[in-house]
């Protein structure tokens, strides 16, 4: 068998997984890769800083259910990707990231940009490698695809030292990848979807409280089935808005801290909670003796760790969501005892009791007149949008506006960062989804503060033509902590206040975007008609009231039925 | 409650950072562990000593499953196991109580390993509540230093 280089074996990897982009920014430890990529198909997209091409292939990931694939360099370019490696651990998003290390002689030597990669991100990747010997380059790369991809999806990274890349290698065929000490249970076990289908019979108020699996594992038409089927409302975590439509009759929206006072009051008073792909996060439970109380718990999880983690469970079902969905779903479509008619008809006092909630304090906000209001912006940005934009969010008010007021009826078009709460993710994602999908809108919706974390990738959505959208609802303030202060510390604003931020129109046009100010209400449309009209880059800045809300709220630690309301 | 999981895993470098990371990241305590390599030498067994409530060793041990390099976890306290320690006690051993200290090892079958004018080095084996006794016996007269290898264990063979 002929030899080939390290370099060209990677290349020739990434190719049998299918990869078309990938994100990376150069150095000393990985020039050798780089030089090869040159010849290849693969594009490479030069990020401005190395955090921005983690992000960038999370966003690529989310919006296409693929691996996104990162390449950066040793020392600082690793240890520059760690929060948004992180980021992606937290989401389970399938990344695999490849990082240059010094050549093997030199490890451990403190050499220039040497630093442990393997080490610092050992706590926030699924796995990870130092490829020591040559001969392992192609088995471990296949391995971290089939990783990253499978089970509970998640960051891989791969560190590859200089020499290792610059060495002569076989390469090996392609084999189906077996590993003893990773097997996924993706199937259910049939008695424990019959127990769950049984307390589903039974239940009175019974509620569906989905998250991030049921994207990750493309249930969405399962979980919708479901739901139809036996009248079930749902309540969506952040990360699971798109799960579910956001318009279906059905829907609760968001619960948990910011979520909507029907489906806090829902979980609160049901009677059988159902989580798909779930993971009972504190930001949803609030406090945890005064979660679901009166609820029997079915629990539908790929990862075993996280069935009965914060909140016991009573059925627990390991398995794909998609599989266990559609294992319920079949089921019920076998069963004598089931009809969806009577179930509906036994529901309706609950589904009448969850629209009283609704209808009681409905997500809203106080109009004033001239003054925008970031609520009114989200809902401008819904309509012209029809709803079907790829919406990113930076971290904050603006996240939690974005998650209330946009309705997402699919799946993948809300990528946001929920587990790790990252200032900065928006943009980067942004630029990753709309190079998948180049004829999409995609808005970036963002935060005068967080989009200053990661503002120098304007450019690299210019060198590659991602026009996507960026909205910033510019209170003056980092807003999010600014409204804790307001609340719980006397308003004492300590470090809150952004008394220099750039002139965001003339911002736009440095980096040769299009740049759209909006100050009062009557020019919201417009700008955003606009700014979706041109197939430039755009930065829209709306000077929103400068002391609004999220509501409704639990304050950190209260039970979920406390709620802060408008 | 105490609990000893016994955790097989990859020999691969880093392995066991992953184990003992993954509990000083989520707060999981350690009281002990031993690891060293199986009749496969690409297999290392660890014996891991920890404390917690059943639903604290219940995510520990879907914790150490999830890790990608280990192959099998098993909390040895849910059946009949045998666990052994081994104990180096350097003790004062002068005229005076070098008798004494010889009839303590003779009665908890150690054996002395090595003698200064001083000490006598003593080697002890047994499981955790013997290993403890035996100190105790010889902290009045004087232990110098003392060295434990941490609880290795084993699940019992079935009978039938």
């Amino acid at each position: 068998m002929s030899k080939i280089t390290g370099s060209q074996a990677i290349i020739k990897c990434l190719q049998e997984e299918g990869v078309d982009t990938i994100f990376g920014f150069p150095g000393g430890a990985v020039i050798d890769l780089y030089d090869e990529l040159l010849d290849s198909d693969i594009k490479h997209v030069l990020v401005r800083h190395e955090q921005g091409a983690v992000h960038a292939a999370d966003g690529y990931a989310r919006a296409t259910g693929k691996v996104g694939v990162a390449l950066l360099t040793s020392g600082p370019g690793a240890t520059n990707g760690v929060t948004a490696i992180a980021t992606a651990y937290m989401d389970s998003i399938p990344v695999v990231v490849f990082t240059g290390q010094v050549p093997r002689a030199l490890i451990g030597n403190d050499a220039f940009q040497e630093v442990d990669i393997v080490g610092i991100t050992r706590p926030c990747t699924k796995h990870n490698y130092l490829v020591s010997d040559p001969n392992e380059l192609v088995a471990t790369i296949r391995e971290a695809f089939y990783l990253a991809s499978s089970g509970r999806p998640g960051p891989v990274l791969i560190d590859l030292p200089k020499d290792v890349v610059a060495s002569m290698m076989s390469f090996p065929e392609r084999k189906p990848i077996k590993m003893k000490t990773y097997q996924p249970t993706v199937d259910p076990h049939p008695g424990q979807v019959e127990k769950a289908c049984k307390a589903c019979l039974k239940a009175k108020r019974p509620v569906l409280y989905i998250g991030g699996g049921v994207i990750l594992s493309d249930a969405n038409k399962e979980l919708t089935e479901l739901a139809e089927k036996l009248s079930v409302p749902v309540a969506m975590t952040l990360m699971g808005l798109g799960g579910f439509p956001g318009t279906n009759p059905l829907s609760l929206g968001m619960l948990g801290m910011h979520g909507s006072y029907a489906s806090n009051m829902a979980v609160a008073k049901s009677d059988l909670l159902i989580a798909v792909g779930a993971r009972f996060d504190d930001r949803v439970t609030g406090r945890l003796d005064a979660f679901a109380p009166h609820a029997e718990i079915i629990h539908i999880d790929i990862d075993p760790t996280s069935i009965s983690k914060n909140v016991d469970v009573d059925i627990p079902i390991v398995a794909d969501c998609k599989h266990a969905l559609r294992a319920m779903n079949s089921w019920f479509d076998d069963s004598k005892e089931f009809a969806p008619k009577a179930m509906k008809e036994k529901h309706q006092p609950w589904l009448d009791q969850v629209r009283q909630w609704d209808e009681k304090h409905p997500l809203t906000y106080r109009d004033e007149g001239d003054i925008i209001k970031p609520q009114y912006v989200i809902e401008v940005l819904n309509k012209l949008t029809g709803g079907d934009a790829i919406i990113t969010t930076e971290v904050g008010q603006n996240q939690m506006w974005a998650a209330q007021f946009y309705k997402f009826n699919e799946p993948r078009r809300l990528l946001t960062s929920g587990g790790l709460g990252t200032m900065g993710y928006g943009l980067p994602a942004a630029i990753g989804a709309k190079l998948a999908f180049p004829d999409k809108t995609v808005i970036d919706v963002a935060g005068d503060g967080s989009i200053q974390m990661n503002i120098q990738e304007l450019a690299t959505a210019r060198q590659y033509n991602a026009p996507v959208k960026v909205a910033i609802l510019n209170n003056g303030y980092l807003g999010m902590v600014r409204q804790w202060q307001e609340l719980f510390y006397n308003k004492r604003y300590s470090a809150t206040v952004m008394e220099i931020t750039p002139d965001f129109v003339e911002l736009a046009k440095a980096y040769g975007a299009v740049g759209l100010r909006a100050t009062k209400k009557d020019e919201v449309e417009p700008v955003i008609q606009e700014a979706l009209a041109t197939d430039k880059l755009v930065i829209m800045d709306f000077a929103v009231s400068r002391e609004e809300g999220v509501f409704p709220m639990v304050p950190a630690g209260k039970a979920t039925t406390e709620m802060l309301l408008v | 409650m105490k609990h000893t999981l016994s955790v097989l895993l990859q020999n691969k470098p880093g392995a066991l950072s992953r184990v003992t990371g993954l509990f000083s990241g989520r707060g999981f305590n350690i009281e002990s562990l031993c690891v060293a390599e199986t009749l496969d030498p690409r297999v290392s067994c660890m014996t891991l000593v920890t404390r917690g409530d059943d639903s604290i060793v219940e995510q520990i041990t879907k914790q150490l499953h999830k890790l990608i390099d280990v192959i099998k976890v098993t909390d040895i306290t849910e059946g009949e196991f045998v666990e052994r320690e081994m104990v180096l006690i350097r003790v004062k051993a002068e005229a005076n109580t070098r008798a004494e200290v010889l009839r303590v090892i003779d009665i908890f079958r150690g054996k002395v390993v090595d003698v200064s004018p001083t000490t006598y080095t003593v080697e002890i084996t047994g499981p955790e509540s013997k290993i403890k006794a035996v100190i105790d016996i010889l902290r009045p007269i004087g232990i110098k230093e003392i060295v434990r290898t941490g609880t290795i264990a084993m699940a019992r063979a079935p009978k039938n």
